[in-house]
């Protein structure tokens, strides 16, 4: 509502087609949470409601409201921007790296992954020299190690590197 | 109520232990670095910090995580006076005066003006929760499941009248978070449901994991998208601004003491500190003199909104220890922390853990003064931290927020439902769904499906008993008003146009 799309320059999607979007889309966890709560029952069993009682009628409040944000969403503006092209290029410049980061985590730890991240991030995105990069790249997991599993005593997830060496 | 006194008095001899204080300038210095941050925020700062304090004492682990809180509090104000960039939601109303003063090289003052109606705010609030807050449990004591849930049910119901957001998003955001807490054992009967054969979803969607998610990665998302450049003002605090200012203060005494009314009552009601500091600022801006002025930075324009927001986030904390229904975000997770540390929340509190509860609310006194003078004192490093790039701090904080989220349960399938609650947020923030019904729905919607359940066992299944006494019919009532308050405006305005022909 509020957000300014200053730059007359590049389309992107409408916000109306993303409103209207988010609505079937809350419309399918709806169904979702209707369809799961009826395989565990939701009527009245012997002893009191059933464990799908609650979660059928949240579920069938969010598929009403979600039709409701679906008609509201017919009727938009079509022509305010959700957000330009280029604007949603910066969102996945790091939606993309945090995703690889996130899956690699159950494999090799969190320590590896985030040096890795945050080199690559500095480096590609925010042009900065090797020297600087790697400094905050080892620096900040370095200190986590320190705080967390020597000060806190919590362990963070360890790959196979950390364990070749021996840590 | 004298005896109320006494405990306080001993509140304070716990408050005021050494470490105690320690941990208080500890978590004021965390709450202003999260608060300046962007990405990181009151909610999920304390989320993230919340695994750390498993092996503190309850009362120093809260003291620690609520002080947090009032950093973060007091740290939105400095993004919004010196760059233009509210570090929280609550303080956009503090940049439309804020930051033109400090354009106008009048930063010290606008940044003194701030800090310290955010102090007479919170302490008023704060007052306000001494002298009412045990009142409120004493008369929830006598409350049955039916009337546990006419709370919960009027807490929700508020969001829907009060927030701007349309009503239809406010209930799915809101229904969303019940559906999500509803996932997993079904404490009564013990069955799985909503997990569809996935083990990982076994023990449901842990609230923490959300928050970190959708405010954190979230809010990363949005920056990145808005394509931030922090172009910040210098910011200097001398002595002599801090005196120059505080005798122009009390000039606004009826701006501050509306201020503080507006936030102690939108802070009880879970509207929260956001519409609180837009509301008193636009009062502010209709009944002062200077009110024209407002937006070329009126002193005034910083005092409302700041005074405001920071009643606002305080008086959240009193409807979590006195019902057990949190006012806020920020307010919801430190109320799972107590459930963490194995605390009921709720009227019981006042009774049972009265140290406990005596001893935060004395933290709440010394912490605030504590904050002021941290605050007034360290300005330029923060400020300084906000120019540190942020393709520097985005990756940083991505590796906070997959460590937070780690390490509430120690399983690595929770980042990866942080990655999700991150998208989900940044797609529900820009087509305006509220996110703090959602997380207040995950925590409380255990209790409040208890409740609902054991009040519809009691009654065989009719949905009279929540009209079956004077107390709970009331308290219906009001959450009926509150949640039908949009529809009910509409038809008052039909009804005020149809009159005049046009």
């Amino acid at each position: 509502m509020e957000q300014a799309h200053h730059g007359a320059g590049g389309g992107g999607p409408k916000q109306r087609s993303v409103e209207i979007g988010t609505a079937l889309l809350t419309l399918l966890f709806g169904l979702i949470v209707l369809y799961g709560s009826y395989i565990v029952g939701f009527g009245w069993g012997a002893d009191g409601p059933q464990a799908g009682f609650f979660p059928f009628y949240v579920g069938l409040i969010i598929c009403v409201c979600s039709l409701i944000n679906f008609v509201h969403g017919m009727r938009e503006d079509p022509q305010p921007l959700f957000a330009e092209w280029s604007q949603l290029g910066q969102v996945l410049r790091v939606l993309i790296p945090a995703c690889i980061y996130v899956a690699l985590v159950p494999f090799l730890g969190i320590y590896f992954p985030s040096v890795a991240l945050i080199l690559g991030f500095m480096m590609w995105i925010g042009k900065y020299k090797l020297p600087l990069s790697l400094a905050v790249a080892v620096g900040v997991p370095v200190f986590f190690y320190m705080t967390l599993e020597r000060w806190f005593l919590i362990p963070l997830p360890k790959g196979p590197i950390e364990a070749m060496l021996g840590l | 109520m004298l005896e109320n006194f006494t405990y306080l008095y001993h509140g304070f001899g716990i408050a005021s232990d050494p470490f105690n204080i320690l941990l208080m300038a500890i978590g004021i210095l965390l709450g202003v670095i999260i608060g300046v941050l962007p990405g990181l925020g009151g909610a999920n700062g304390v989320a993230i910090l919340l695994p750390l304090t498993f092996s503190m004492s309850p009362t120093s682990a809260i003291i620690l995580l609520t002080c947090i809180y009032w950093g973060a509090l007091f740290g939105g104000a400095i993004t919004s006076v010196l760059f233009n960039i509210p570090g929280e939601p609550w303080s956009v109303a503090t940049t439309f005066d804020g930051h033109p003063m400090a354009r106008s090289g009048r930063a010290g003052e606008a940044l003194t003006a701030a800090f310290t109606s955010s102090f007479i705010g919170a302490f008023f609030a704060v007052v306000m929760i001494t002298l009412i807050a045990p009142l409120v449990a004493q008369f929830a004591l006598q409350f049955g499941p039916a009337e546990k849930f006419a709370v919960y049910f009027l807490a929700f119901a508020s969001f829907v009248g009060m927030s701007k957001e349309p009503p239809a998003k406010t209930i799915v955001s809101m229904m969303i978070g019940f559906a999500l807490a509803a996932v997993g054992l079904d404490m009564v009967t013990g069955q799985l449901r909503l997990t569809f054969g996935v083990t990982e979803l076994l023990n449901g969607f842990d609230f923490l994991i959300a928050v970190i998610g959708l405010f954190g990665i979230g809010e990363i998302l949005l920056t990145m998208e808005e394509g931030l450049e922090f172009r910040g003002k210098a910011a200097k605090i001398d002595p002599k601004v801090v005196w120059k200012t505080w005798k122009t203060l009390p000039k606004y005494w009826a701006t501050s003491l509306r201020s503080i009314v507006i936030g102690c009552w939108m802070g009880i009601t879970p509207a929260g500190a956001t519409p609180a500091s837009f509301m008193a600022y636009g009062i502010a801006k209709r009944v002062s003199k200077n009110g024209k002025n407002f937006g070329n930075g009126e002193i005034e324009g910083v005092v409302a909104p700041e005074t405001a927001a920071h009643a606002a986030g305080t008086a959240a904390m009193l409807p979590m220890l006195a019902l057990g229904v949190p006012g806020s975000p920020t307010a919801a997770v430190l109320l799972g922390g107590l459930l963490i540390w194995g605390l009921q929340p709720g009227p019981m509190l006042f009774v049972e853990q009265a140290e406990f509860v005596w001893g935060l609310i004395a933290s709440m006194y010394l912490g605030n003064i504590v904050g002021l003078i941290l605050v007034l004192t360290t300005v330029p490093l923060f400020a300084s931290i906000l120019r540190i790039p942020f393709s520097i701090i985005a990756p940083v904080i991505l590796v906070i927020c997959a460590i937070g989220a780690y390490t509430v349960n120690n399983n690595v399938f929770d980042v990866l439902m942080m990655m999700v609650f991150g998208v989900l947020g940044y797609l529900l923030k820009k087509t305006n769904y509220p996110l703090a019904p959602l997380v207040l729905a995950i925590v409380l919607g255990d209790s409040a499906e208890e409740a609902f359940r054991q009040s519809l066992l009691g009654s065989a299944g009719s949905i009279s008993v929540f009209w079956s006494n004077p107390l709970v019919s009331s308290i219906m009532g009001l959450g009926l008003l509150a949640g039908l308050w949009p529809l009910i405006g509409m038809l008052f305005n039909k009804l005020r146009a149809s009159p005049q022909p046009a």
